[in-house]
């Protein structure tokens, strides 16, 4: 046994080196959901103040920028109000009303991190448990998806940005109805790739990319981008699809995280259907 | 010796200030992230004991990867880095009349030391990084062009902050 302590001893710095090693790959590989949630519990107080601060500096230099993304949102939102629109049927308004029922609840968020230069990118909202926000939910800005909430604390969130290796959105090219799977390869954050689409539907460069809604994450229907660039591999039956984002990712400032009031019955269904 | 513990924590706490607030929001193409936080350990004395080499890589990687939400990856590379350190001053040269108060940084041990000195960790440093960041084998030519662009770019700002800022002190 002495001997052995005395090997240790004299080879500590190895030893050391080989266990904060291991440590810190454990910490990496080992993403559970629990062991998340308590990371950042313990670190976002921290970082999250520093990062507001921070960006309630920088935000100053694009307040330009915002306002005029807010005037042209503006613009289009009282479009659709009442007034803007012709009434015919007085029974048709009361028939809305009835008809609908709400099934995304839109909260809007301010970014206080975020990075497009990294393979696995992840931003931070202000908005956390105390305003609803929960594991799951979709964020989209004005001009299209943006990610996926994947840990909440108190105060703030962490959203995996679709500029992320583990982004999957289900998606579909809106002139053909065709559908396929949003992924990031990792070289260029303008582009992301449209997987999925067989070959024998007839892609064109311009074709608008729509999110399907079977992801039960994100609403149907919100922008993903535009063809860019169409590709086939030799003997290969699906498409290769460049598509250049249509949310600038990298001048985000305000978010929307979007919750669908029906996603437990949705998932709860689709479990009872897996178990059979 | 309390003194030179503090400069340490200074430069400790500068350093991931500025890779947090400046060099993280800087978009290089989408390619490059120059980890300028590394500098830390670059520049601590040669007499610095093991295990404070290695606690201190440990702990600079941590604070860098809750601030980008990647818990272990800096960390790792960090440390593997720290390792790795006695043996590339072996492989450039240790210094020959062996003085306690001789530091690893242009003024101490010359530009065309100090480069060879920070091109070999930064490298190892970006290894270690590329690989943890994505285990996929088919992204392995990205990861070395991403690898070699980072280590350049980082070289590059190093030494610039090395000469702007310790020459003074001779």
């Amino acid at each position: 046994m002495r001997h052995i302590l005395a090997f240790i001893w004299k080879h500590n710095f190895f030893f050391l080196f080989l266990v904060l090693e291991i440590l810190s790959v454990v910490l990496l590989v080992n993403k559970s959901y629990y062991q998340r949630a308590v990371i950042t519990n313990l670190t976002d107080r921290f970082t999250g103040s520093i990062n507001s601060t921070y960006s309630s500096i920088t935000g100053y230099f694009y307040l330009k920028q915002e306002n005029d993304k807010l005037a042209a949102e503006n613009a289009v939102l009282w479009q659709s109000l009442k007034h803007g629109l012709v009434t015919t049927d007085t029974l048709t308004t009361q028939l809305v009303d009835t008809l609908n029922r709400q099934t995304y609840r839109y909260t809007v968020a301010k970014v206080v991190s975020n990075s497009t230069g990294k393979r696995n990118n992840y931003i931070m909202l202000n908005k956390g448990k105390r305003h609803g926000i929960e594991h799951d939910m979709a964020v989209i800005s004005p001009n299209g998806i943006v990610g996926t909430v994947v840990s909440v604390s108190d105060n703030f969130s962490w959203v995996m940005s679709v500029l992320n290796k583990h982004s999957k959105v289900s998606a579909r090219i809106d002139r053909l109805g065709q559908m396929g799977t949003v992924l990031w390869q990792g070289q260029n954050p303008d582009k992301g790739s449209l997987t999925d689409i067989p070959v024998h539907v007839k892609v064109i460069k311009g074709d608008t990319i729509y999110t399907s809604g079977f992801s039960h994450i994100f609403p149907e229907g919100v922008m993903v981008g535009t063809v860019e660039t169409i590709k086939v591999k030799e003997g290969d039956h699906f498409y290769d699809i460049g598509f250049k984002w249509s949310a600038d990712l990298n001048g985000l400032s305000h978010v929307y995280i979007v919750k669908n009031l029906f996603r437990e019955e949705q998932v709860e269904l689709s479990k009872q259907v897996i178990d059979e | 010796m309390n003194k030179s513990y503090l400069y340490l924590f200074v430069r400790f706490v500068v350093l991931i200030a500025l890779q947090v607030l400046i060099i993280d929001h800087i978009n290089l193409g989408g390619y490059i992230n120059p980890p300028l936080y590394i500098l830390f350990i670059l520049l601590l004395p040669f007499e610095t004991p093991g295990w404070f080499l290695l606690l201190s890589a440990f702990a600079l990687g941590f604070s860098i990867d809750i601030f980008s939400n990647s818990v272990g990856l800096h960390t790792a590379s960090c440390v593997f880095m720290a390792y790795m350190r006695p043996t590339i001053i072996r492989a450039v040269g240790a210094p020959a009349d062996y003085e306690a108060y001789l530091n690893p940084g242009i003024p101490d041990m010359g530009t065309q030391w100090f480069v060879f000195y920070t091109l070999f960790l930064t490298l190892l440093h970006q290894l270690a990084f590329g690989i943890l960041e994505s285990f996929y084998f088919a992204e392995a030519g990205i990861i070395f062009i991403r690898m070699i662009a980072s280590s350049l770019f980082t070289l590059v700002l190093i030494v610039l902050i090395e000469y702007l800022f310790m020459s003074r002190k001779k």
